[in-house]
């Protein structure tokens, strides 16, 4: 075993963040919808247009940084092994079988989660924010003191909304289920909040070499 | 930045909201009169009649007659639009109500509520000028009373002279002598005006309160040209020459633009009135199907326990409410009133039926009270009936003084001009009062979850044609994104346990394995 740094400072802050301001959104948002009561309607409703503007804001910083950073490459779908992984999730890992792709700094995401990020992130997140927005300045005053009503109906822009915050919720649960498929139960979240992780040293499986253990195995050697 | 975040959410610091304060030292400025009339020597005299009065003010005022001549307070109707009848007069000349029904034959005693002397059954000059009324809104004494069917005259204990010395701008007093009254008595019609706003704290009526600003009616229902601004929808029909709120508070007078944006379907009133008759009852239903009921062959009345009639032999029965909530309706300012001789095409009959939807960019969702009740029509034309109610002495034909319905309607439609088939019935109407007083604190303003709630009993809860968020939503996709979400709680739960399962077994498998390694060692 060595401890690899895969997540950096400001991937680690986004990631905290954005969960903490999805599951209040979700928690606010779901009470807008008239789910549940606990903050009151008025209050649910203003939190969430704030904590709303804080996470595009983020997001805005995020997408910068993937674009600066070269990170969005982590994001290049691939069919490679992505039925293994599939596999694996639904019965290797209960043979105790070892994860058909390696993590490291470079492939940090395998290919199944490249797949369904790359869901979140180009339909997901687009398709709640974008409906946000529009439902937020759905009724609008502008400068001339005249109301400005959109000619989109509410109820369309509703729906994709309330589509799009219930995916997230199942997002929500699959993912959080799943950072306990590490190495050991706690050590993808570990890795999230220190940004390092053990990653398994395991030259002599031949199985799973892929470009990245060989780069990780120069490294080591180097 | 969950610091910086909490520190604003936190905080609750009360602004002033300046536009409110600035209207508010607008209004504190009451204005003081610039001439004392009791000073002009014309108006130091015994006056014989009030028509002599009017004589007086118009020799210094002398063009003001022709202006109130043109006002609906003398013509009793106005010229306007309606939607689907096009240019028509309407007023309360030919329109019917579901109160005391009409003034028509029975002027004798509505014109006290008339801004001109001499008003009698079916006859009156409005060319005449001496007839103008002008005490009635001017008199600053509050000793000016029109008398009981008296066509409009003063009652005879006014003292002209005093009355005539102590004119000025109309106060309350003056505008309440008949808009609190409509009906037959104090809050019966509106609702929301009625007497207590005489002498009222904030709580009733933030506007008018003695202990708030004291706005007088005038402030804002202005009066240039003696043209009222503002209008009421059982007589009209236009979407023009309203007052309104925004006149004075703009419609961006909220520091929260989320609430300012509500503006745009959401009227003032919605949120500001939450509840109306704060003080004393107004009539929600009368049923003239009742009356006529006699005890020993007189007429009587029956009392609740608040002392309002809920039965009384000439009307009907009643049935009455206080701190009522108001019901909503989208409205966009026009309305298509019943005039006499319309044929009676629904059940019930919509008396002014108030036009609008979500869909209209001009309405938007204002709360009105609903009266209901029955009353009299002509089975045969199908048209409601314009009974003759009042009348001085017995044999006049007059319901409340014979209690013989078929000689009420006959003499009631033959003044109208309309023709009685001798077959009456009595049909459900509705009446629409839209709710535009009693604005109340704002911190006693309707809250957020009052309408944005799934519950039935939700202010909102009747209308439709819009998604309002936290009361709609849509059904199939919520069901099928909860059983989602709780599929994939089960999916991971189950997924888990397979886990745990299958490491339990393999620590014992491998356990074994080695306990027969060492056994095969041994």
């Amino acid at each position: 075993m060595k401890k690899v740094y895969i997540y950096k400072g400001f991937e680690r802050f986004w990631h905290w963040t954005q969960a903490a301001l999805i599951i209040f959104l979700a928690l606010t948002g779901f009470e807008v919808h008239g789910s549940f009561s606990i903050l009151g309607f008025e209050h649910a409703a203003r939190y969430h247009r704030v904590a709303s503007w804080m996470l595009i804001v983020l997001i805005i910083f995020a997408i910068f940084w993937h674009f600066v950073t070269g990170e969005w490459k982590q994001y290049i779908p691939t069919t490679k092994k992505l039925k293994e992984q599939i596999l694996f999730y639904a019965f290797g890992m209960f043979k105790g079988q070892k994860h058909p792709t390696k993590k490291s700094g470079l492939t940090k995401l395998n290919p199944l989660q490249r797949l369904v990020y790359l869901g979140f992130k180009l339909f997901l997140v687009p398709v709640t924010v974008i409906s946000g927005i529009l439902y937020m300045v759905h009724k609008t005053v502008d400068k001339n003191d005249t109301v400005v009503i959109s000619d989109i109906p509410l109820e369309g822009i509703a729906f994709w909304h309330t589509l799009g915050a219930f995916l997230l919720m199942v997002f929500l649960v699959v993912h959080v289920y799943m950072t306990t498929t590490g190495h050991t139960p706690t050590s993808n979240i570990q890795a999230m909040i220190t940004g390092y992780e053990e990653l398994e040293d395991d030259d002599e499986d031949t199985t799973s070499v892929t470009k990245t253990n060989k780069i990780d195995n120069n490294e080591k050697k180097g | 930045m969950f610091a910086l975040v909490l520190t604003n959410l936190l905080q609750s610091e009360d602004y002033y909201n300046l536009k409110l304060e600035k209207l508010k030292q607008e209004h504190a400025i009451k204005p003081i009169s610039s001439v004392d009339h009791s000073k002009f020597e014309i108006l130091q005299q015994e006056f014989d009649t009030p028509q002599d009065v009017t004589e007086a003010c118009i020799s210094c005022h002398t063009e003001r007659h022709r202006e109130v001549m043109h006002s609906s307070h003398w013509n009793w109707e106005r010229i306007s639009y309606i939607e689907g009848r096009g240019i028509e007069a309407s007023g309360k000349s030919n329109v019917i109500n579901n109160f005391c029904i009409g003034a028509q034959s029975n002027e004798q005693a509505c014109a006290k509520c008339h801004i001109g002397f001499g008003m009698s059954n079916n006859h009156f000059d409005f060319e005449n000028a001496r007839n103008v009324d002008c005490m009635v809104c001017h008199d600053n004494s509050e000793a000016y009373i029109k008398g009981a069917a008296t066509a409009g005259y003063p009652d005879r204990s006014v003292n002209l002279s005093q009355v005539a010395q102590h004119v000025g701008q109309p106060t309350k007093h003056n505008c309440g002598s008949c808009h609190f009254n409509g009906g037959g008595g104090n809050n019966v019609k509106h609702g929301d005006l009625e007497q207590a706003l005489l002498g009222c704290d904030r709580n009733v009526d933030v506007h008018m309160a003695s202990n708030g600003m004291d706005m007088s009616c005038t402030a804002c229902h202005t009066a240039e040209n003696h043209q009222m601004l503002g209008k009421l929808y059982s007589v009209s029909s236009d979407n023009t020459h309203r007052a309104t709120c925004e006149q004075c508070h703009t419609n961006t007078p909220h520091f929260d633009p989320i609430i300012n944006r509500h503006n745009a379907k959401v009227s003032c009133q919605a949120c500001h009135i939450p509840e109306y008759a704060k003080v004393n009852a107004t009539k929600m239903a009368w049923y003239w199907s009742e009356s006529g009921k006699l005890k020993d062959g007189e007429p009587y009345t029956v009392d609740d326990e608040m002392g309002n009639h809920i039965y009384t032999s000439i009307k009907g029965s009643f049935k009455w409410a206080t701190n009522a909530k108001p019901d909503y309706m989208w409205f966009n300012g026009t309305a298509n009133l019943y005039l006499l001789g319309d044929t009676i095409d629904e059940h019930p009959l919509i008396l002014n039926n108030l036009h609008g939807s979500h869909d209209d960019g001009e309405s938007k969702i204002i709360p009105v009270k609903i009266h209901v009740g029955d009353q009299i029509y002509d089975k045969v034309h199908n048209i409601l009936i314009q009974p003759k109610l009042h009348g001085t002495q017995k044999g006049d034909s007059a319901f409340w003084i014979d209690f013989d319905w078929p000689k009420a309607a006959e003499a009631g439609m033959k003044q109208v001009g309309l023709p009685y088939s001798g077959e009456y019935g009595f049909v459900e109407t509705v009446m629409y009062w839209p709710v535009n007083h009693m604005v109340a604190p704002k911190d006693q303003a309707v809250g957020c979850a009052e309408c944005h709630t799934r519950n039935n009993d939700g202010r909102l809860a009747q209308l439709s044609g819009f998604y309002l968020p936290g009361r709609d939503y849509n059904k199939p996709l919520d069901f099928a994104g909860i059983f989602l979400f709780f599929a994939s709680i089960g999916g991971v739960l189950i997924h888990a346990a397979i886990r745990i399962l299958v490491s339990i077994k393999k620590k014992r498998y491998e356990m074994n394995v080695i306990d027969y390694e060492n056994e095969q060692q041994i």
